[in-house]
């Protein structure tokens, strides 16, 4: 979130709403079984928390009713549980029960509880969740769906607009990051689930009433007993504004120079527009562990040329710091080599494998390099007497396809740590040599379309996100990307039929499909 | 065994009279069963009765106990088949299937079953498998009911009205000779709650009893000029005594209201969702007292004709609501009331929706809009109104909202070994463009989702195979048949490869063997390592398609995806003329892990030394192309935030819920991918020579790491 105004007021909405829900209506009446939907994803005990609340009602003389509607087969989707409860005390016992319904009506739910972020955002898309009746209670952490994990660069749903509505639709929103609770507790998530059901204070039960359907239950008490704490407690504190945290800008960047060359790079990196200078410090750091420090002089020179070109803007400085800097540190291998060896890099590894302490990790690496690929650090003469010489490229040929190398060993560990220190040649190396030549062109393209059209320089620029990945994928980026400038003309004239439009409708296609079947119909129609 | 163990419910089964029953609806369905007498109980595993089929066989021991016979039947033929034990003697027996995929399997045996008639209880439940959450194409039961005369059980959804009811479907069937159909929907399969039990009853005959006391009867036997004999029977004698004994065990229910000169028709299963609308606009509260009268059909098939005219005699209007087309009882009602020269008129589709599962919006919707036409003065207080605001303010509008949810389809599970046969299949598109590919039904129908999308057509289960036929002679380009090996054995054996074999069809037949029908829960089948009652496998798919004249069949380990990708290539391109079988083997990683995992954690536990493995990715190196998950699409092969604030596109991620089947190392390689992919083998338990080895190794590592560090630091930022 990024507007400030909304956010505070959105803040106040949801203080005002607290307010309201302390004067509650009664739960029970003749007419009225206290209605509750939960959504939840396999694996993410749905069912147990479901029949937690069975039995929490079952001992508390209450009719429980719950029935559920699972995903497709099964299989990954969500599964909905509706769940309704009414006292024994109005008149109903066995012989006469009261008659529950099997599904939720649509502005008759009390309760609606989801696991997952988009799962709520589901709940109140079909209108379970309704500003006069409904509390939801959700997660805020994302399972993505594979539509969004398959896109070619960013196909993620939008939790901001998400949680917004959740909070416009609901009487009362509790939400906050329940899979960290559980990580952090190591039980499921429903149990931090459960403890937020307590601690919401929307069912006629003590905590001590809930604490009780655990332990009846009887499985794993003591972790699901500390999960459900920390759901209770956050419920209680009713985080709902962490999501809405503005994003903060730093007025100027303090580094961590300690040389004069990085000292005089963070003085250039505070005389650019206040919105790219984070983007730019990022862009020196990441050029600096790419090659070295004049390389990071290089790139700053650059952001500090084009801050001054005819119709520049803040806007194209800060692409242009995040577009040039990836670019400048591309992915060639020596340095994903020099990226492999690191300490850190084995310490992150390490963690996120959850390995023990001192535990013995073996890292295989799946690699394969491609002729291109080792061509691409040899000296430019050297390469090019290469992809001419038949028996050269046989001999290399040995040193490609597709290898596994456990970099926990010390042969492989000690050949990757020979590629990675080829640094020092990089600058004369075939790939250096033909990654710069593009740059440079790029450069002149933005220049000469910044001086007529603000709006198409900025596209130019945000066309280098179309060259990612390796191998193939690496390759079909960039022959898209050379159409876009080649359909640009010249260098120094902007083709008259382009527009700031058309180039972004070809970027869009070029990482809508692996086939470029969409940007070849694009392209072809210029 | 089965994906859902039940061992420690069904010992409720052993509840006995007076005893306080919690528990689900199949269990409940289950226990009615038990204290009805039943001879022999089977059926075929798919949802929402899948559980019903786990459940009995979880349960042997107390099935033994009663002598009750219990078989996990091939498929719902052979469910329906085994129903003729019912014919010649007074056994109950009760099957189960999914319907109407299981009844349209089964309905020639259950044609010549209605038409011989039976003698003992028979009784077959149907998991409705209609509306929200359905995974079938929509169509009613109700059809397979009046075309063969057999009756139609639709019971309240509350567990001991269900418990009732079954008991009391043996009695009718029994009353009037006729198999009949006890329809649960989905929602009341999984229905928790409490009905007050009964003792287990042995039943009073049992299979050994028949077999002792042979019975034959000539005129049961499915000839003319039997058959004529048994349509008039069916007319002239079943039909009637059904229709006494529904009416004098009144098995359909009127609940009377002041408000007489209206009225609601209603299936028996859409009692709560009715009541609950009705409640809502103040005509109804939740002990079910209500305003306006209801006819409950808790039999849905046949029609009582004289019940349903007293019932709407005095009345200007009935609401008739069924489910589903065709709308069967609302034509019958029609006549019904032309018949007896009613001034009734009748609302029904078209006051409630067309098409479509009545939920309690469209119930809601359409009761309202009859009384509308009728009583509008009823229609005084909407509880529902309360619940949205009429200025509803919000920012965000329906159409950002749909924006910004992502769908989400379901898919394979994590470590699925159908995965990398789908990802191999894959690349081969990309050499040779798209081909026909008729899928299945079973755990590889999720190919046709993204991120594969892979198959054209599904016609049913077992039938992927023979949906192929048409395109078998064509020299060209083949087409390619995905079938499971559950699928294989229900019929797709001698439906599809048999069938292949004796036309001479040229196509690819895949047959994926994961070991289990997976997709219902992970059931065993004749190609399983084991069975329910014995340890051994039965029969191996490669003998079955050799035994049926197949030349050219190749075995394959899933995993191995550029040698899946290199036979799939030469299938395709063979010059051997005939039908080509490729068996992808790979046992269904839920059952696997489910079995190993405690092995490994308690070899683990005891010392042994042990290799986990898992994979990992470098969010460093990743592009965030995304590449390798349009070729997996693994639950635990996911994204997160790029830790690089200059990159735009989230990164690929490995969650901690991957249980390393190696699938991602193999695309990478097999498909150049990139070099961010790792596979960590955490070593338990290290041996004395593991320890030794990575100090020395690491000793120098950690050196020349800390200079490379230190090098860095000499000019920071």
């Amino acid at each position: 979130m990024t507007d400030l105004k909304k956010t505070s007021s959105l803040e106040g909405k949801n203080a005002s709403k607290e307010k309201n829900s302390c004067a509650k209506a009664p739960l029970f009446t003749k007419n009225r079984p206290l209605t509750i939907v939960i959504s939840a994803l396999g694996g993410q005990g749905g069912g147990v928390l479901t029949n937690w609340i069975v039995s929490l009602a079952k001992q508390k003389q209450y009719f429980a009713q719950a029935t559920s509607v699972p995903g497709v087969a099964q299989r990954t989707g969500a599964t909905i549980y509706y769940l309704e409860i009414f006292p024994k005390a109005e008149g109903a016992n066995y012989d006469n029960p009261p008659i529950m319904a099997l599904m939720p009506t649509l502005g008759d739910v009390d309760l609606v509880v989801a696991s997952e972020l988009m799962e709520a955002g589901r709940a109140v898309q079909r209108e379970y969740v309704t500003p006069g009746k409904t509390t939801l209670i959700t997660s805020n952490h994302r399972v993505y769906s594979i539509s969004e994990k398959m896109h070619m660069g960013d196909g993620r749903g939008d939790s901001d607009t998400v949680l917004k509505a959740a909070l416009e639709a609901s009487k009362t929103l509790i939400s906050f990051d329940m899979e960290k609770l559980s990580n952090k507790t190591g039980c499921m998530i429903s149990s931090v689930l459960f403890g937020s059901i307590a601690g919401a204070n929307i069912l006629p039960f003590s905590r001590e009433d809930f604490e009780n359907a655990i332990r009846v239950e009887g499985k794993m008490v003591d972790i699901n007993l500390k999960g459900f704490g920390a759901g209770f407690n956050a419920a209680q504190k009713n985080i709902i504004t962490d999501i809405f945290k503005p994003v903060k800008t730093a007025a100027s960047i303090a580094g961590n120079a300690n040389h004069p060359q990085s000292k005089k790079i963070i003085e250039e990196i505070n005389q650019l527009p206040l919105s790219a200078r984070e983007l730019a410090y990022a862009g020196c750091k990441s050029l600096l562990d790419f090659q070295d420090i004049s390389y990071a002089e290089e790139y700053i020179s650059i952001l500090k040329e084009y801050s001054k070109i005819r119709n520049s803007s803040e806007h194209i400085i800060k692409e242009l710091s995040r577009s040039l800097a990836l670019w400048m540190a591309f992915d060639d291998v020596i340095k994903v080599s020099d990226l492999k060896i690191r300490a850190k890099r084995t310490a992150d590894y390490r963690n996120e494998v959850k390995a023990q302490e001192g535990q013995i990790v073996q890292m295989i690496e799946f690699m394969h390099p491609r002729l291109e690929e080792i061509i691409g650090i040899m000296p430019v003469k050297m390469a090019r007497f290469a992809q001419k010489s038949k028996l050269f490229s046989k001999f290399l040929g040995l040193f490609t396809g597709a290898k596994k190398y456990d970099s926990s060993k010390l042969f492989p560990f000690l050949m990757l740590y020979f590629i990675a220190s080829l640094k020092g040649m990089r600058r004369k190396t075939l790939r250096y040599y033909e990654e710069k030549q593009l740059i440079d062109s790029w450069l002149i393209h933005v220049k000469t379309a910044c001086e007529k059209d603000h709006d198409l320089a900025l596209e130019i620029i945000k066309c280098q996100r179309i060259i990612k990945g390796y191998g193939e994928t690496h390759q079909r980026g960039q022959d898209n990307f050379k159409k876009i400038m080649s359909a640009l003309g010249a260098e120094n004239i902007t083709a008259k039929n382009i527009t700031a439009k058309k180039i972004s409708a070809l970027h869009k296609a070029a990482l809508s499909d692996e086939d470029s079947h969409e940007f070849n119909r694009l392209f072809a129609a210029l | 065994m089965a994906e859902r163990s039940f061992a420690k419910e069904v010992q409720k089964l052993r509840a006995g009279k007076g005893d306080e029953f919690h528990g689900e609806g199949i269990l409940a369905v289950t226990k009615a069963l038990l204290q009805s007498g039943v001879a022999y109980v089977g059926g075929y595993q798919g949802s929402p009765v899948s559980h019903l089929m786990d459940v009995l066989a979880d349960s042997q021991e107390i099935l033994d106990e009663l002598g009750v016979h219990f078989e996990a039947n091939g498929s719902e033929a052979t469910a329906a088949a085994m129903l003729s034990a019912s014919i010649n003697y007074p056994l109950r027996g009760a099957v189960t299937w999914k319907s109407t995929v299981g009844t349209n399997v089964a309905s020639d045996a259950l044609s010549n079953l209605a038409s011989a008639g039976v003698m003992g209880g028979t009784v077959i439940i149907l998991g409705e498998d209609y509306g929200e959450g359905a995974s079938i194409m929509q169509e009613r039961s109700h059809a397979f009911a009046m075309k063969s005369q057999m009756w139609l059980i639709n019971p309240r959804p509350n567990l001991p009205k269900m418990v009732n009811m079954l008991e009391k479907s043996f009695e009718l069937s029994e009353a009037s000779n006729t198999p009949l159909f006890f329809q649960m929907r989905i929602r009341a399969c999984h229905l928790q709650g409490q009905f007050t039990a009964k003792d287990n009853k042995k039943p009073a005959f049992s299979v050994k009893d028949a077999l002792e006391n042979p019975n034959r009867e000539a005129d049961k036997i499915i000839l003319p000029p039997f058959t004529f004999l048994h349509e008039k029977m069916k007319i002239e004698k079943r039909w009637p005594a059904a229709v006494k004994f529904i009416k004098e065990h009144k098995l359909n229910e009127i609940f009377d209201g002041s408000e007489n000169d209206v009225g609601l028709i209603l299936e028996g299963g859409l009692y709560n969702v009715v009541i609950r609308s009705l409640q809502l606009i103040g005509l109804a509260d939740t002990m079910g007292i209500t305003k306006i009268p209801l006819y409950v059909m808790n039999v849905t098939y046949p029609l009582i004709d004289d019940d349903l005219t007293n019932f709407a005699k005095d009345k200007k209007a009935v609401l008739i609501i069924e489910e589903g087309q065709p709308n069967y009882i609302e034509q019958a009602l029609h006549k019904i009331f032309n018949d007896a020269a009613l001034k009734c008129s009748i609302s029904g589709k078209g006051t409630l929706p067309l098409y479509g599962e009545y939920t309690g919006q469209a119930m809601n919707a359409g009761i309202k809009k009859f009384l509308k036409s009728y009583r509008p003065d009823l229609l005084k207080s909407d509880l529902l109104e309360s619940a949205f605001p009429p200025a509803r303010e919000f920012s965000v509008t329906p159409k950002d909202l749909d924006k910004a949810i992502p769908m989400r389809p379901p898919g394979l599970c994590t470590g699925c070994p159908e995965r990398p046969f789908f990802a191999a299949i894959k690349m081969l598109e990309k050499e040779y463009g798209e081909v026909h590919i008729s899928a299945d039904i079973g755990c590889n129908s999720f190919g046709t989702l993204p991120p594969f999308k892979i198959g054209n057509t599904i016609m049913g289960y077992g039938l992927g195979a023979a949906s192929s036929s048409a395109f078998s002679s064509v020299r060209s380009n083949r087409s390619i048949s995905i079938m499971g090996d559950g699928g294989f054995w229900h019929n797709g054996l001698t439906s599809g490869i048999a069938s292949a074999v004796y036309n001479n069809n040229d196509n690819v037949f895949i047959i994926v063997d994961n070991g289990y029908a997976a997709a219902t829960g992970g059931q065993y089948i004749p190609s399983s390592a084991q069975t329910l009652k014995d340890n051994e496998t039965k029969a191996t798919i490669q003998d079955a398609v050799k035994g049926v004249g197949v030349k050219w069949v190749r075995t394959i380990r899933s995993y191995a995806i550029e040698e899946v990708r290199d036979l799939v290539r030469e299938a395709m391109t063979s010059p051997y003329y005939g039908p080509k079988i490729i068996i992808v083997e790979g046992e269904c990683m839920l059952n696997k892990q489910r079995r190993e995992k405690p092995i490994v954690k308690s070899r683990i536990k005891t010392g042994k030394r042990e290799i986990k493995e898992r994979f990992y990715v470098d969010s460093a190196t990743c592009s965030g192309d995304h590449a390798c998950i349009r070729l997996s699409g693994c639950p635990s092969l996911t994204i997160k935030p790029n830790p690089n604030i200059l990159h735009s596109d989230p990164v690929a991620y490995i969650d901690n819920t991957c249980v390393g089947c190696g699938l991602c190392g193999e695309n990478a390689h097999a498909s150049v991918l990139c070099p961010s992919f790792s596979r960590a083998d955490l070593i338990f338990n290290p041996s004395l020579w593991d320890k030794i080895k990575h100090s020395v190794r690491q000793s120098v590592i950690q050196y020349l790491q800390k200079r490379k560090d230190a090098k860095r630091a000499e000019i920071t930022l």
